[in-house]
Formats: structure tokens, sequence, C-alpha cells
């Protein structure tokens, strides 16, 4: 028998670091480490020596000079007095907006025409393959060009309602102008007042009272709802009989909020047509509208997809097994297929949103006020800034994105198979 | 009694089924109006079909090829007897004044074929790549394509694109001659030392004295007249050519044993995907000047091109990734079981399938890509969509709008829709399922 012999004890050579697989990994990562190390050293030195001798060293000082600019779309108050610091807080504002408004409808329209794609009817599948192949097939800037062209050369201006060529829709509530649409907005008469953060500086805020304790009494009676149906699991669980709950459920969540909405004194004020422009209400601009229609069309067609793709994936045995049971197909399809397909939808979806929320920088395209049109738009080209912006604002993205996922993941972790 | 069991003994002919059941009539009953919801659907789809159709066919046909501004236009119309305001018909003057400018941008006229003779050869490189039952021979054709084609659009000195073209004959040299006398690792090294010393050291004294003796070259062609459909697929081809190997190199860094190596990968592409390709062009258009040693000024498209085929290849290797996570763990322990070392498994057996079961997703990369192209308007490139910005500011086509955007959509919706196509067509030639 022959005894090999362990190749440690002949001492170390320096030839084992490239050829020993032991080794050679380090040896690799290090050399890699090393000329990554480098190269930045590479970019700070270029960097630093470029901005000396462009005299912009690196100073974040122009965050609290006056901005000097307006922003027409705004949620909190704003003046061109304000500072950089606020337009950009006021831009990151309309992002987030913008975002959610676009998830919320493109989630609602994806997954209405995804199950429509499906559809037995072939005429109403065919016309949907034909939405979702159009949309996605088409850059979305030249959507959002297009929505916002149709917006401001279709939509009737604001003197065409005095002389009655136009007229508001919905009961004299709503008003589609080409410079944006008007909707009643809630107002309370016996408000309760803001509750202002941070004083007077740039970043002051204030929150409504009203909404928190509407948002309040809403989870109150959704708890109270959940209390209910735990219950009537547990009744069913001992007697086989489901107790009829869902007035019970409606009402818990319903009443309480329209108590607290009659006692804050809810009531609507509407926009009103005053000299050549609408008053009063809630405006949104129309690089808004457009904004949020053509990226709500454009993911929709892509939600859709994913959508369908869920659905198609849960194997067909499951809705053969329920019903086998006798499950009926509307609670087939809520009880077996969507909670499995909801699993497959769900990762693609969160990308979706993520899409959809970097997507939303090309508000800067129609001129909407977003994080992008203003810190990286008019404070770069009013400051000259170019290093600071662009990095504060691939930084705020990068947040944003990082807290979606995050969010997104920790709930897909929650709906997810656990498999032995 | 009489027996009056009845035994049939011949068999009846069969009978075709029923006509409400069968052919057109059936399929239609089955597929259209199965029930009362469904026919009513049907009902309002149609009906929707028949509205649109009916607003959008008279106004595309419409007699006005031939003019030269929107007023001639609408007179046009007006005397037909359509509405001389608003829509009453397209406006077709405008494409077939301005489409070689949504083609080629500013490039001067007399010298389309050159963009021209670069797009057909883009067809030859391609197709090697395409269809496998091209000869392989191209191929070599395809790795000199990058060179012939810039040669081509932005003209200049040939000595330019031969030298660095030459830095990648050396790379290969070094690794041939690096290899056999001095081991593998050596002639990686050697392949990678060697032209980066060409490149940054010897390039610009032999181009220079290559451009004294004999001063090759065509009329060099500045960046800014580049424009149209012509920029928008030189971005998206450079930026899908080089996506892919990056993103292969990412995907696997991002799937290494080596820490540090997966750090760098993970936070590259964590950091790309999680900013807009706004933002990242921004930095191509502000900022990689900064970035770079004083004095360098490079042009405003290759810079674009850099940002863009970055911020594509994070997106490609993460679909790449997801391929090589969803192969079956035995793959790679056969792999390492028959002795193969990594690159050899990677190259032999891991990489082809991966990257079969991402086709789909590298495709639709790929298509997003080529979309993405339409951002560079917003820095004052003049891709399609700034050029109608263009025309739509000029005074005889003012206030023309569906008919530009109308074109530009249909281009895009022809080269986007057909590259899903060829990935379907690629996903069932390569089908080895059960």
């Amino acid at each position: 028998m022959t005894a090999i012999p362990d190749p440690s004890k002949q001492g170390f050579k320096f030839s084992q670091l490239l050829y020993d697989t032991r080794y050679r990994s380090m040896t690799i990562q290090i050399i890699a480490l090393i000329g990554i190390l480098l190269f930045f050293g590479w970019l700070i030195n270029n960097t630093a020596s470029n901005l000396a001798t462009l005299g912009k060293p690196i100073q974040f000082k122009f965050l609290g000079e006056p901005a000097s600019y307006d922003i027409n779309q705004r949620l909190l108050d704003y003046t061109s007095r304000d500072t950089h610091l606020r337009a950009s807080l006021i831009g990151l504002l309309n992002t987030l907006i913008l975002a959610f408004m676009g998830c919320v409808t493109a989630t609602v329209l994806g997954v209405a025409i995804g199950v429509m794609r499906l559809s037995k009817n072939w005429l109403v599948a065919r016309v949907m393959t034909l939405y979702i192949e159009t949309f996605r097939n088409i850059p979305v800037l030249l959507w959002i060009i297009i929505v916002f062209s149709i917006m401001i050369e279709t939509m009737p201006t604001p003197s065409a309602f005095r002389s009655g060529e136009a007229s508001m829709m919905l009961y004299d509530s709503i008003a589609i102008t080409n410079r944006g649409v008007y909707v009643p907005e809630p107002l309370f008469s016996r408000s309760l007042g803001d509750w202002n953060l941070f004083g007077t500086s740039s970043l002051r805020f204030g929150i409504s009272l009203d909404l928190v304790v509407i948002l309040i009494t809403l989870f109150v009676g959704i708890f109270a709802s959940r209390k209910v149906k735990k219950n009537a699991d547990k009744i069913q669980n001992e007697t086989g009989m489901r107790p009829t709950t869902w007035w019970k459920r409606l009402s818990l969540i319903i009443f309480p909020v329209a108590i607290i909405l009659w006692i804050l004194g809810l009531y609507l004020g509407y926009p009103e047509l005053k000299g050549f422009n609408f008053k009063g209400g809630t405006y949104m601009r129309n690089s808004l509208i457009a904004l949020w229609v053509a990226l709500s069309l454009y993911t929709a067609a892509f939600i859709a997809e994913n959508v369908r793709a869920g659905i198609q994936a849960v194997s067909k045995g499951q809705s053969e097994a329920a019903h086998a049971l006798g499950i009926s197909s509307s609670r087939t399809m809520s009880l077996v297929i969507l909670p499995q397909a909801l699993r497959i939808i769900i990762p693609p979806l969160i990308s979706q949103y993520l899409n959809l929320t970097k997507n939303s920088s090309l508000a800067i395209a129609v001129g909407y006020m977003d994080l992008t049109g203003t810190l990286m738009g008019i404070t770069l080209n009013q400051t000259g800034r170019e290093l600071e912006t662009v990095l504060m604002g691939m930084a705020v993205y990068l947040a944003i994105s990082l807290a979606i996922s995050s969010v997104m993941n920790w709930y897909n972790n929650s709906v997810k198979l656990v498999e032995r | 009694m009489v027996d009056q069991s009845f035994v049939r003994t011949e068999i009846v002919p069969e009978k075709s089924a029923p006509l409400s059941e069968a052919g057109i009539v059936g399929w239609f009953k089955k597929n259209m109006f199965s029930d009362i919801p469904n026919t009513i659907l049907t009902g309002v789809v149609l009906y929707i079909i028949f509205m649109v159709l009916g607003n959008i066919l008279p106004w595309v046909f419409s007699p006005t090829w031939n003019s030269v501004s929107l007023t001639e236009c609408r007179s046009i119309l007006a005397e037909i007897g359509r509405d001389g305001h608003g829509n009453g018909g397209a406006c077709w003057g405008v494409i077939r004044e301005r489409w070689l400018q949504l083609m080629f941008g500013f490039y001067p006229s007399e010298l389309y074929w050159r963009p021209v003779l670069s797009f057909l050869l883009l067809g030859v490189a391609l197709a090697p790549v395409l269809f496998d039952r091209v000869s392989r021979k191209i191929l070599f054709f395809t790795a000199v394509y990058p060179f012939i084609c810039f040669w081509l659009i932005w003209g200049g000195s040939i000595w330019f694109p031969v030298s660095v073209f030459t830095g990648f004959i050396i790379s290969y040299f070094g690794f041939v001659i690096g290899s056999k006398s001095a081991g593998s690792l050596a002639g990686v090294l050697a392949a990678m030392a060697l032209p980066i010393i060409w490149w940054f050291v010897l390039l610009s004294p032999v181009n220079s004295a290559l451009n004294s003796i004999i001063p090759l070259g065509s009329e060099a062609i500045d960046s800014d007249r580049l424009g149209g459909f012509m920029l928008a697929i030189l971005i998206g081809v450079t930026g899908i050519a080089l996506s892919l190997p990056i993103g292969i190199l990412l995907a696997l860094g991002r799937q290494s044993d080596l820490p540090i190596l997966k750090g760098v990968c993970v936070c590259f592409i964590e950091f790309i995907r999680g900013v807009p390709l706004i933002t990242l062009l921004f930095v191509a258009s502000t900022l990689l000047n900064v970035f770079l040693p004083p004095g360098s000024n490079f042009d405003l498209i290759l810079r674009v091109m850099i940002m863009v085929t970055l911020f594509a290849s994070a997106y490609m290797a993460e679909v790449i990734r997801g391929g090589l996570a969803a192969l079956p763990k035995g793959q790679y322990e056969a792999a390492d079981s028959l002795g193969l070392d990594y690159w050899k498994a990677q190259r032999l057996i891991i990489l082809p399938q991966a990257l079969k079961i991402s086709i789909p997703g590298i495709v639709s990369t790929f298509i997003g890509l080529f979309k993405d192209t339409t951002l560079v308007s917003i820095i004052g490139l003049l891709d399609p969509l700034g050029l109608s910005t263009n025309i739509r500011a000029d005074m005889a086509w003012n206030g023309i709008l569906w008919e530009l955007y109308g074109f530009v959509a249909l281009i895009f919706f022809i080269f986007c829709f057909s590259m899903s196509r060829y990935s379907m067509y690629l996903e069932r030639k390569l089908a080895t399922g059960h």
C-alpha cells in the first residue's frame, strides 16, 4: 500500500498561491479587491482633481439656499422663497404619490386584463392579447407623451366651460380641462386641524389630524371584523355550520368611519369656474394625469401577463379536485386557485411596482415636478452642482426601491408555501 | 309469441355532428355565444371594436400624402367634404417629407448609403448568430463587424478602428503564446495586459504614424448629426451585444463562492437596478467627464452607450442568475465529477442549459433596452422622439400629433414584436423537453 504524502507537510511554496485550489480563490479575490480599490481610487482622484480645477468642492450648502422656482403640483405648502431642500422634498412626495396611484390602478387593470386574457370568449381573449402586445412593445415614454398631447390638444380649455362648449361631469363635480382635472375635495367643517412637525424648517410637514382619526377608526373596524371572522371560524369548526357574518363584518368597518366623518362634518368642496380658471377642489395637473394614465396602462400590460402566467401555473388537478369536492366555481377561484396563483404572481408583481416607480422619473419629459424634475432638474441647472444633486437623487431612488422590495419580500415570505 | 327484439345487423354510417356544434357555427357558438353573459360580453366587445375601427379607418385613409404643410392637409380634407379643422383625416405629408429625417437624423443625405450599408451588413453579421442554417464561417465577419460599422457611420481615418481591432488580435496571440509557454493563468494575464498596453500607450503614436504615411479614410461625421432610428438601433444593438457577456460574468460572479467577488457583483447589480435609467443618463451627460481623467472628453453618444450597457447588463445578470438557479444541482455535481474545471464546467455544461432556460427573460431585457433608447431624447439626443418634438415645433407641421407618434410607435412595435416572436421560435427550436 502506498501512502499519499500530505502536500502541506512539504512546506509552503509560493507557487501554491496560484496552483493550489485551497489558496487560489483567496489569491484571485485579493487581486480583484486590489484592482477594484485601485479603480475607485482612480475615480475619486480624478473627481477630486476635476472638481478642484472647476473650483466646486463637494458641499451641500446649496440645499439651504432659496430655490426661487415654482412647483405647480404640490402636497405641502411651498413658495419660490423656500429652499432647494424643500423643493426636493415636494418633488419626492410627488414621485411617491404618482407611484402609489400608478401601482393601484395598474394592479386593478392588470388583474382584470390578465383574467380576461384567459377568458373562454375567443373575442375577448384576442382583444386583450392585442392590448398587451401593443402596450408592451411600444416605449413607455412614447405613451406618456401621447397621452399628454391628447390631454393638451383635445380637452376643452377652462374658458370653454364658461361659454358652455364644455360641461362638467357627474353633476358638475369633475372638470376635465386641458390644464388638468379638478375633482371635489373632502373638507371638514369641524376639522381637528393639522399636526405640524419640524416647526418652520425646510422639512416642515403638516399631518391632518382628521385623516389620522379616520385611519385609526378604520383600523379598529377592520380589527373588530377580523375578530368576528375568527369567531365564525371557531363556530364552524365546532358545529360545522358557518354563521352568516358578512353584514356584521361590513357594518363594523363602515359605520364607525361614517360616524366619525359625520362628527367631523364632512362636506365636498366643488371646483368652480372663477375668472379664467377653476378654483376649489383638488387639482391634478395634466402632466400628472398623463403620467398616471400612461404608466398604469403600460404597467398593466406587464402585470396582466404575470397574472395570466400565475393562474396558468396552478395545475389543472387543483381545480378538478375542488370541483370533485363539490365546491362552486367562484369559491374554487377564491379558495383554491387564487391563493396558489398569488404566490407565483407576487414576486414579478413586486418588480413591476419597482419598474413603475422608476419609470415615474420620466415625468421630466412632460414637466411634472417629481424628484427628477426638482432636484436633478431645475436645482441642478440653477446651482450647477451636478455631482451632489445627481448622487442625492440616485440615493433617494435607491432607498425607495430597496424599501419597496423589502416590504414586498416580507409579504412574499409571509405567503410563501412552507415546504418540508 | 312474436319475437320483437331488434338486433341491428349492419353498422349505421357515421353522421357528421349537428350543424350547431360543428363547423363555423359551432365554433362561434362555443367560443363567443356559449351562455348569456358571454353573449353580452361578445356584443360589447364587438361594439367597441366597431366604434374604434369606425373612427380610425376613415382617418387613416386620407389623400394627403403629397401635402407640404398641415394647412394644406386641412384644405385638401375640406375640399373632399371632410372635417377640415380637427380630425377629419390623417396628414401623411409629414411622414413623406420627414421620414428620412426620422430614420437618419441630420446625417448628410448624400452619405445615407453608409448607414444603410452598415444596417445591411448588420443583417449579414447577425445571420449566423440567429439562424444555425447559415454557415459558421460568417462568424468571423460578425467579430469584425462592430469596427466596420463604427467606421461606416462615423467615418474618419480607417486606421483608428483597425488599430483598436489589432488590440484584440494581440490579446488572442498573447493568450495562445502565454498559455503554451507558461500555463493558462499566464495566458489569461497576457491576454489582459498586452492589449491594455497597446491601447493606452502604443495606439495613438502608431495611429498618427499610419495616418501620416497612408492617409486612408472617409468623411468624418459629427455625433450630433446622428439621430432617428439609426441612433436608436445603434445604441440598442451596442447595448444588446455588450450586455449579454457582461451580464453572464456578473451572474457567475453573484453565484460564485468567492465572497469578495460576490459582494462586488451584488452591490453593482442592486445599485443599477435600484435607480432609474434616466439618472444614469444624467450621469452620462453631466458627470462622467468629472469621473474621468482631466482633459478627457469623449462623445456623448459613446457615454450614453456605456451607461445603457451597464444598465442592461445588471438586468441581464438577474435574468441569467434565475437560469443558473433553476438548473438542478445534479448538473453542477456531474460537471465536478467529470473533473472539469470551473470555466470548462460553465462553458460546456452549465451555461448552455442556463441560457436556454433564460431565453424569454433575455429577449424581454433586449426589448426593454431597445425601448429605453427613447430616453436619450430627454438628455437632448435626437432619437425618433426628440426629432418628433423638433418636427412638431416646425411652423408647417405645428399641431401634428397622431401621424408622427403613430409612425414612431409602429416602427418600435415592429422591431420589438419581431424580437419577441424570434424568442418564441428559439424556445421551440431548443426545446428538448419530454
